[in-house]
């Protein structure tokens, strides 16, 4: 039976695995014998692979980013709505990769695969991976797929931040990066709410020092409460009012005067916790905070954002949201003002929005139309150069 | 092409870094790339101008003149260009300011009030002038200060900003080289080269 995919949906896609042997060494001192990274990839790659783009993703995203899997065809990947035939990431022009990152839960090495010395999930005793171990698993990848120059590399959120990380690192392998709703590195606060959804994790009895796979339970309330959290300062004040006000859930017209689900987004929030859980790691998602957290490309430069990117050779697309009080407007200006006193190209524009941090996955008009005009001339680059 | 853009690229030293601030579509920024080998940003606040600007490959920031240049740093350009956009921003003063400050020198142009098809409207008919530089009705206007060659040049002098240069073109937007006190009721446009020791 055909699915009733919309025409410009990639359609089904299926994810692929990459083993390697060689290995990795990390920055927390350790290293990785041996590792697997699952990816998919849409859209064909040109005589002279030029025209390759990686998207990067975020804390809670994975490598199933655009189409539809066979098993499940009503739910397609998190960011369909911007990759495909004809949309502003257009897998007629580009070969669209993605890979789920090392330390995650959805195929690549992480916590819960099995560790073959002990045959026993490797739990929290899986290193603690950093945004620069990403990029460079991330390029051994390209190796692998004989992708020597990204077209373009996009990431949102920690996306965007593995975006810039690999401008920084390797240079001549990155023509564009486009650094959405990001920042050159965690606040405070960030950080603040980052350790609060820890605690929630690490004090559910649940828990079991990481090792709760061994007890055949998961720690569901502290995940759960970890993602109501990270949900909270992924939406606005105003975006928040105009989706639940203080509206009461469906079928109630009163107040129980007790601590039950009263309103509708209190039964939002935990409809997401709830959801999260049944598809995430509690040890992804506290090693993932840490990568987070540990992000900050200008510590190697003498705490000079504009130094690290001298060495970068990309041209630079920064977007921001304006109700994002996660990483805010502000924070992508730091960012870009770093460029341009590195004399690098860089454009920039802040979209107004009242979804928040959240906005970077939303089909908003401007924000669509601002990769479009981007990528359209990446496109035309890529395809000047391999003629 | 405006020939307003092609007069200020001849001001510009080739390989130049250059600011335009207001610089709607992008198109003196395409052009100085183009002709002066020039690279640099232009700012911009209308959304569609900003994707425009993309879509012909300028390097465009999204920003509030208003709100100044503190994101650039002291004479981080060579020329901090703005066109058209002077008369139409609050802080004047201010801006001017910000301007010699990020750049090394400064290029204004704007649309001279004392032009004489704007006199003439004002005395003969009594009513605010509306030409092909200020195409707008009073109550539309974005244009908040309007003023003259001779106003422009009384607050450089105050300001002690040195005008290295200066250019006006005719009714017919050519270049007018004629008596001194002439270019303030002939010239329709003003351009300006501006510096401060």
């Amino acid at each position: 039976m055909p699915h009733p995919f919309p025409s410009n949906s990639i359609g089904l896609v299926s994810p692929q695995t990459a083993h390697f042997t060689e290995p990795l060494a990390l920055d927390c001192g350790r290293a990785l014998v041996a590792y697997d990274l699952v990816y998919e990839s849409y859209g064909t790659l040109n005589a002279d692979h030029s025209n390759a783009v990686l998207i990067c993703h975020a804390l809670s995203g994975d490598h199933h980013v655009a189409g539809y899997y066979e098993d499940d065809p009503t739910k397609p990947g998190w960011w369909d709505n911007c990759i495909g035939p004809g949309r502003p990431i257009d897998t007629g022009a580009f070969f669209v990769v993605c890979c789920n990152n090392l330390g995650g839960c959805k195929g690549s090495t992480g916590p819960t695969a099995i560790n073959p010395e002990t045959r026993k999930p490797h739990g929290p005793d899986f290193p603690i991976v950093t945004v620069k171990d990403w990029v460079r698993s991330q390029a051994r990848l390209a190796d692998r797929l004989g992708i020597i120059q990204w077209a373009a590399i996009i990431g949102g959120s920690l996306g965007g931040m593995q975006a810039m990380q690999w401008a920084i690192t390797f240079p001549d392998r990155v023509r564009h990066a486009l650094v959405i709703a990001a920042a050159p590195r965690l606040s405070a606060m960030n950080i603040a709410f980052n350790e609060v959804a820890r605690q929630a994790i690490l004090s559910d009895p649940d828990f079991h020092h990481g090792h709760y796979y061994e007890f055949g339970v998961v720690p569901r309330r502290g995940l759960m409460l970890a993602r109501m959290l990270g949900h909270i300062t992924y939406l606005s004040d105003e975006g928040m009012r105009a989706k639940f006000g203080r509206e009461l859930r469906e079928g109630k017209i009163d107040f129980n005067f007790n601590f039950d689900t009263e309103f509708q987004v209190e039964s939002y929030l935990r409809h997401q916790g709830h959801a999260f859980v049944d598809r995430f790691d509690a040890n992804t998602y506290l090693l993932i905070t840490k990568t987070l957290d540990y992000f900050d490309p200008a510590a190697d430069f003498d705490q000079d954002l504009s130094v690290a990117f001298h060495r970068a050779l990309a041209r630079f697309l920064v977007v921001s949201f304006t109700s994002d009080w996660r990483f805010a407007p502000a924070r992508s200006r730091e960012i870009v003002q770093a460029l341009v006193r590195a004399g690098r190209e860089v454009s920039y524009v802040e979209i107004p929005s009242e979804f928040g941090h959240d906005a970077f996955l939303m089909p908003i008009p401007l924000y669509h139309d601002t990769l479009r005009a981007y990528l359209t001339r990446v496109a035309q680059e890529v395809n000047a150069h391999a003629a | 092409m405006r020939p307003e853009l092609e007069l200020i690229s001849e001001w510009i030293r080739p390989g130049a870094r250059v600011l335009d601030l207001g610089c709607g579509d992008g198109a003196l920024l395409a052009y100085l790339h183009q002709y002066r080998q020039a690279s640099g940003y232009g700012l911009e606040i209308d959304t569609a101008n900003l994707v425009k600007c993309i879509q012909t490959g300028v390097n465009v920031i999204h920003a509030d003149l208003e709100a100044g240049l503190a994101d650039f740093g002291d004479a981080s350009f060579d020329y901090v260009i703005m066109t058209q956009t002077l008369q139409a921003v609050k802080h004047t003063e201010a801006l001017l300011d910000e301007m010699l400050r990020v750049g090394r020198q400064g290029i204004v142009t704007f649309p001279n009030f004392g032009f004489w098809r704007c006199r003439m409207q004002i005395a003969l008919q009594g009513f605010m002038p509306v030409v092909k530089t200020l195409p707008y009705q009073w109550y539309d206007t974005p244009n908040v200060h309007l003023f003259t060659l001779r106003d422009f040049e009384e607050l450089c002098r105050r300001k002690r900003i040195d005008i290295l240069q200066r250019m006006v073109l005719d009714h017919a937007h050519r270049p007018h080289r004629g008596p001194s006190w002439w270019p303030n009721l002939l010239g329709e446009i003003a351009l300006y080269r501006l510096g401060r020791a």
